[in-house]
């Protein structure tokens, strides 16, 4: 484990995305049977069950109000949980006050102390830990090194732009070396190219620590690129908790199927362990779905134009910079979205036939 | 023609002529007791003519006996506004940070117990505290500054509305939660996260209960309390031009002190360009 006292000295290369930290020294952490219900019934939190794995980057995924924030919240210890325990490590600390958790956090909005300035932000929570001024200052001045502001210790938050807020905030959460790091959003406020730079800083700075790391957010792209594991939330439930890899190519509900990354629904019947849907047959994820009649959710790259196969005219198609995705009419009206080179200009009303080039994600039985 | 020139056409607002009627009008208002008060500190006697002698009297320490009951007045209007200052501060901050932190659903019961004794008459609050303060003056004495308590009550809607404005600029919840998460408790985070952010807030509250303080009449009268105001009517009784000329201190003392929160409610922005 990189500690934050040698942090200036950690300078290497940004990590792939995708590799494992090396040497986990982050905590476990469990939620078992968690219930948050708010004051008027809602239930925010459906007795979920969640193992992160020590030294893991964990993302929570899904869209507004299904409880991802909640989740982090009743493990940071900022909301009381209905029913359930919250373990960290071997420690039961579902009735332990935030501030006794030894966690790191960064909010969406940003959360600096407006009147200190970038370094006593950072000092803040070694000072509350009784660190002694030189040692404070010196790990807080290497903590800002860590993300890049060495220089910038002078400063007050209206000084700083968002993208620079949140790596003093990010430096805050872990100059005490927390055993579990929360993140809250943090880059839903910036813009496109500062979002995508400070992602991967933070996935480099999780490795080189391998702390133990929740990452909430609704963008489904930023869960992909980052994490270990992916859960996905759904009106307080997690649907699905996978790899990145496995999420979107073995979608576990019709939701994740929809959710994470672009899927078409066409109508089709179950039958021997393949799909058979407008004279193709597609092997099932998973044989052993019921037969019968079923929708089937095909990603829009796994159809593809040719000379031959399922007649269907274009409806409209847009440029997307290194893809076009061109969306066509089955004969039965059904609307399909194809994903292709940009260099393949469809006209609309074109006649063109459509091909099937991979596995359908997932499979959901039809209800008419 | 732009947006704004086509409306200021459709409802044209008032021209130089009518805003300057509107100021002198306002202005004379406000000017003309203040005036006419100052002419007459400055009055000679039956004889006529204008000098300077009361005011180099009161500024010159030749003020006797007689005129003792303002001095005690003032000093315990200062002691009453310092003690109004701390009971402000200790119950209504702290209050009002729990609410908006934990309690949000109370933020309008709250802003409606701190806003009503604005609309309650001061002598009705004085009959309402009559026997309130028979039980404090067998618990605590009846020590001018036991006025505080009712003092505390008067400046309320006046305090809260200043620390209200301050406090909605503050995302308070996420500065305390981030708090929170590194390990402060909740007085740190009082201390030392809130209170630095509604400072102005606080500083405005203070000022404005001071000011307030130095002019209540009512309460003290009727309490059977010596305060500036009522040692100044004591006193009008047997040299009207010295009572006069210190109700015009405290009435500049005031002003200064509205100048004051003026001046730090004003942006950083603002400042940097004037």
């Amino acid at each position: 484990m990189t500690t934050l006292t040698t942090a200036g000295t950690v300078t290497g290369p940004s990590a792939p995305a995708a590799v494992v930290a090396s040497t986990p020294t982050g905590a476990q952490v469990e939620l078992r049977g968690i219930v948050k219900e708010f004051p008027g019934g809602h239930r925010a939190l459906d007795a979920i069950d969640l193992t992160i794995r020590p030294g893991e980057f964990l993302a929570l995924l899904g869209p507004s109000g299904c409880g991802k924030t909640t989740a982090l919240r009743v493990l940071a210890g900022l909301e009381a949980a209905t029913s359930g325990t919250v373990l960290i490590g071997d420690a039961d600390v579902s009735t332990t006050p935030a501030r006794s958790r030894d966690i790191g956090m960064v909010f969406q909005s940003y959360s600096l102390f407006p009147h200190m300035t970038a370094l006593a932000n950072v000092e803040f929570g070694l000072r509350m830990r009784r660190v002694g001024a030189d040692e404070r200052r010196r790990r807080a001045g290497d903590a800002l090194e860590m993300v890049g502001l060495g220089g910038f210790g002078g400063r007050y938050a209206h000084e700083l732009s968002g993208g620079q807020q949140q790596r003093v905030a990010l430096a805050r959460a872990l100059v005490t070396e927390p055993r579990l790091l929360l993140l809250d959003e943090p880059l839903s406020a910036l813009d496109a190219r500062v979002r995508v730079q400070l992602r991967e800083e933070i996935r480099r700075i999780q490795l080189d620590f391998g702390i133990t790391t929740v990452f909430v957010t609704h963008d489904q792209e930023e869960a992909l690129a980052v994490a270990d594991r992916v859960a996905v939330m759904r009106a307080g439930r997690i649907e699905q908790i996978a790899s990145p890899e496995e999420l979107y190519s073995r979608a576990a509900t019709p939701f994740v199927a929809e959710f994470v990354g672009s899927s078409n629904r066409i109508r089709g019947v179950v039958r021997d362990g393949f799909a058979e849907l407008c004279d193709a047959r597609l092997p099932l994820v998973d044989p052993s779905f019921e037969e019968g009649d079923a929708i089937v959710f095909v990603r829009p790259e796994d159809l593809r134009f040719g000379d031959t196969g399922i007649p269907v005219d274009v409806v409209s198609t847009s440029f997307l910079g290194s893809y076009r995705r061109t969306t066509v009419a089955l004969e039965d009206g059904t609307v399909v979205r194809v994903q292709h080179a940009a260099a393949t200009v469809p006209e609309v009303d074109q006649r063109l036939f459509l091909q099937f080039a991979g596995a359908p994600v997932a499979v959901s039985a039809w209800e008419s | 023609m732009s947006a704004s020139n086509r409306l200021h056409d459709i409802h044209p607002g008032p021209t130089r002529t009518t805003r300057w009627v509107i100021v002198g009008v306002i202005g004379a208002l406000f000017l003309i007791p203040i005036v006419a008060m100052i002419e007459f500190t400055l009055r000679k006697g039956l004889g006529g003519g204008y000098d300077f002698s009361r005011w180099a009297a009161v500024f010159g320490g030749q003020l006797t006996g007689e005129y003792k009951p303002i001095f005690t007045g003032l000093g315990n209007s200062l002691i009453l506004a310092v003690a109004t200052v701390a009971v402000m501060l200790v119950l209504l901050v702290p209050t009002m940070v729990l609410v908006r932190i934990r309690f949000p659903q109370l933020q309008r019961v709250l802003e409606f117990v701190c806003l009503l004794p604005i609309t309650i008459p001061a002598i009705v609050i004085v009959v309402g505290l009559a026997p309130v303060y028979s039980v404090i003056a067998r618990m605590f004495g009846s020590g001018v500054w036991t006025l505080a308590f009712a003092y505390g009550v008067i400046v309320l809607p006046y305090a809260y509305r200043s620390i209200q404005t301050n406090l909605a600029a503050v995302d308070v919840v996420t500065l305390s939660e981030a708090a929170r998460s590194l390990g402060a408790g909740w007085p740190t985070i009082l201390l030392r996260i809130v209170v630095p952010n509604i400072r102005r807030g606080l500083l405005a509250a203070s000022f404005i209960s001071v000011a307030v303080v130095l002019g209540e009449y009512t309460i003290a009268a009727l309490l059977n309390r010596v305060n500036l105001q009522t040692s100044l009517v004591i006193v009008s009784k047997a040299d009207p031009f010295v009572s006069i000329i210190f109700a015009l201190l405290a009435l500049v003392f005031a002003f200064v002190l509205l100048l004051a929160i003026g001046r730090i409610g004003r942006s950083p922005r603002q400042k940097a360009s004037s």
